[in-house]
């Protein structure tokens, strides 16, 4: 047991890094600026382009298409490495992780052929639109229509929490075919061009004060039958292919505690008994984080380590975000309420730390929420890798327009 | 990245589960907690003698098998795992790690082998009133190797051989060993929360006691040791909590209320995904734990108390939500959640409760951010 690459890995791991040392980009850090990122986008697509061309890009896909041909644990290697340097933001993460894949699973050989170069080399964006105002946990219960005109399709509904949407060039849709079957039989994939006609983007304006995601409205948008992906009818199963990616991306998680933050802030501020640092309650506290975020972040040890062994990564790496999401939000206000009244100054230069801890108090409930809520991946654990049953599934049975929606 | 047992080790904990599983069976540990007499089961302890496990890490030039800790570790998590009667903690995590830490060669080379062989159990003698352990409780002395005072609770004090005591010389703590069958000894059982884990009250009148270690640094060995043991402990809790999380689970699944199995409840499946998630991040911070251990990093105290901190809070909280699933069933004798509950507690106290451990880490933090 130790952390040591093997001679293959360390050899890899050297190319790696001497390939970015010769080819990252230098770059300023700059502020997380949501939407307004666009200004870097040049620079995420060259950097995008770089990695293509020398095989860094999509590291495990096969080289047909314009991936690495290489192994999931040179991935990690590769991701690892570049974490180390200043690069751009990637914009590609959803399309890439998720969308494409679907395409590459389940899509026609043409829409391979068109789609997947392309979205590799960074040259196309893509955003998934599955999420709707009456179905997010529910995705399944979506509402957007998708009705047959000749060899066309004319789309008609509402997306929500789409990511990336205002700059993506395609996006994955689900959409409702049939009313007149139970829900999850009634659903229809498609590919749609982010910016034809009856494509509506708007931001959401984010209780943090960000807008990182979009709604997405359709009016009378008419695509053809041939951007279905995947059979009338078929939907579900197709989105089951997409969500299992999402999983796979979002599952890593870590981070959530900063012990180093809370041990300088509990050190510079006084309580009423004394220095907070010598406060037991705090020094409890901050046992019991320490010992969650080196939990997980051992945990994807484990993971890695599966990897490395050419083995299936075990059930342990869907614990990540419902541990750290939560902990960032302890974290976060235990650290507020430490500043006592100062706390509630968003000022940097008035309240160094208090900001920072601010900026995470108004981030978790996003990462609690997305990409599937606590609530979500507890019944996933529950169900994926203990092996207990379903809930009852009221509307399982029911055609669709006839389940009860509460409005 | 290695972070893993290797298919051997993975190998040994396979063979120690089939062990246990045939000669371990509840009705041995039932067969513990139903009589208060006995505080181990002597055949069992017989057999994992000759299995080798005592003498795991033991170097082979005093007997052992000359494995690593990590062998250790994945036998602990299946002793953990079948709630074994045994005195195996206290003889091996404890004493016979104190030794490997301090021991002269003579002691080494009269004790170790017989440890090996299932000859001798051990016991450490180091708490004499309720609290977190310090040197201001220590009243226990040594003068002309003479030992006096008292010490309670001894973990196995009352069925062991040897034990590593610690007390003052001249007003500086130190360990010593005592040899329990001398004169000097007086013994009385316990009686404790986990039957099948017995304790004793150890009273010392001028009983013989060997030097261990030097003057003065007794309580800094006396923490090494415990370092070590949380570490194997740590497994042992795990093994716990796994198998609690699978009774609950079996549970959950064949039990019926409403027309359905409890099991597709959201109440019960979040309750146990939360155990899954506890005791996912306890067994990350123990394989940490066991790679310190190992390697004689200096992360070891960190990381020991990492993994102690999240190992008991993992096998408390399996042990009660899974009670707590099984209902008013839960609550009776003859169901063996309690079993668990107990053997919980034990060994969440065993070498220091959790709250005394919280603080030992965060003063590892501090000096680590100082330096």
């Amino acid at each position: 047991m130790d952390f040591n690459d093997t001679p293959e890995e360390a050899a890899y791991r050297a190319k790696a890094h001497s390939w970015l040392e010769a080819n990252a980009p230098k770059r300023q850090p700059r502020p997380e600026t949501g939407l307004d990122d666009s200004g870097s986008m040049g620079e995420s697509r060259a950097w995008q382009r770089k990695k293509a061309e020398a095989g860094y890009a999509c590291i495990t896909w096969p080289k047909e298409w314009g991936g690495g041909g290489g192994a999931s644990w040179q991935s990690v290697i590769f991701s690892q490495e570049e974490s180390r340097f200043d690069t751009p933001p990637n914009p590609f993460a959803i399309g890439l992780g998720m969308c494409v894949p679907t395409i590459m699973t389940v899509g026609a050989q043409e829409d391979k052929e068109r789609f997947v170069r392309p979205a590799v080399q960074g040259e196309e964006i893509w955003c998934q639109l599955f999420s709707e105002p009456s179905g997010g946990s529910d995705a399944a219960a979506a509402r957007t229509r998708a009705v047959r005109d000749g060899d066309d399709w004319v789309i008609n509904g509402q997306k929500v929490w789409t990511s990336g949407a205002h700059y993506s060039d395609f996006g994955l849709l689900l959409a409702r075919t049939d009313p007149d079957v139970p829900k999850h039989k009634g659903l229809t994939m498609f590919w749609i061009d982010m910016k034809a006609p009856g494509v509506e983007v708007r931001p959401i304006h984010q209780m943090s004060g960000a807008s990182n995601f979009n709604e997405v409205y359709f009016s009378d948008l008419r695509i053809k039958d041939s951007q279905r992906v995947g059979g009338v009818g078929e939907g579900w199963r197709v989105a089951l292919v997409t969500l299992m990616n999402e999983r796979l991306a979002v599952g890593g998680g870590g981070g959530g505690s900063n012990h180093r933050r809370v041990l300088k802030l509990a050190s510079e501020i006084r309580t009423l008994t004394g220095l907070a640092l010598k406060d037991n309650g705090l020094r409890e506290k901050i046992a019991d984080w320490f010992v969650q975020a080196e939990g997980l972040k051992y945990t994807t040890y484990r993971t890695m380590t599966a990897l490395s062994r050419g083995q299936t990564p075990g059930p342990e790496s869907s614990i990540g975000k419902v541990v750290s999401a939560s902990l960032m939000q302890d974290v976060a206000n235990t650290a507020m309420e430490l500043e006592d009244q100062f706390g509630i100054i968003s000022d940097p230069d008035l309240a160094p730390l208090s900001a920072s801890f601010q900026t995470a108090l108004m981030n978790a409930p996003g990462m609690r929420i997305a990409g599937g809520t606590d609530e979500i991946l507890r019944n996933i654990i529950a169900e994926r890798v203990l092996g207990l049953p379903q809930d009852v599934r009221l509307d399982k049975d029911v055609a669709f327009k006839d389940i009860p929606s509460g409005r | 990245m290695n972070f893993d047992f290797s298919d051997e080790q993975k190998f040994l904990k396979d063979e120690a589960r089939k062990f246990l599983d045939a000669r371990c069976g509840i009705a041995v540990v039932r067969g513990v907690l139903d009589h208060p007499e006995r505080s181990y089961d002597e055949g069992l302890w017989k057999a994992v003698a000759a299995q080798g496990w005592l003498g795991a890490a033991i170097p082979e030039a005093y007997g052992g098998l000359g494995l690593s800790h990590l062998e250790l570790c994945v036998i602990a998590e299946e002793i953990g795992r079948a709630l074994a009667p045994l005195p195996f903690s206290s003889t091996v995590y404890f004493v016979t790690e104190a030794l490997l830490l301090a021991g002269s060669e003579a002691q080494k080379t009269k004790w170790l082998p017989k440890i090996s062989a299932g000859e001798v159990i051990g016991c450490f003698a180091t708490v004499e009133r309720p609290g977190a352990l310090d040197e201001s409780q220590v009243q226990a002395k040594v003068e002309s190797g003479k030992l006096t005072g008292a010490k309670i609770p001894v973990t196995d004090g009352a069925v062991a051989d040897l034990a590593v005591v610690l007390a003052k010389e001249a007003g500086h703590p130190r360990l010593w060993l005592v040899e329990l069958a001398g004169a000097g000894v007086t013994r009385e059982a316990l009686e404790t929360l986990d039957p099948t884990r017995g304790a004793a009250r150890l009273v010392f009148a001028g009983a013989a006691a060997e030097p261990l270690g030097e003057t003065g640094e007794g309580m800094a060995l006396a923490q090494a040791v415990m370092d070590r043991a949380a570490v194997l402990l740590a497994f042992e809790q795990i093994g716990g909590a796994d198998r609690a999380l699978e009774m609950a689970k079996q549970y959950a699944l064949s039990r019926y209320a409403f027309g359905r199995p409890i099991g597709s409840y959201q109440a019960i499946k979040h309750k146990l995904a939360d155990i899954y998630i506890k005791n996912e991040l306890a067994r990350s911070n123990a394989y940490y734990g066991a790679w310190a251990l190992t390697t004689g990093a200096a992360e070891l105290p960190l990381a020991a108390a990492a993994a102690r901190v999240s190992a008991c809070e993992a096998f408390w909280f399996a042990a009660k939500e899974n009670l707590q699933t099984h209902g008013g069933m839960g609550f009776t004798w003859e169901v063996d959640c309690h079993l668990f509950y107990r053997r919980a507690q034990q060994l969440g106290l065993v070498a220091g409760g959790a709250k005394a451990w919280k603080e030992r880490l965060v003063g590892q933090l501090e000096r680590r951010n100082v330096a």
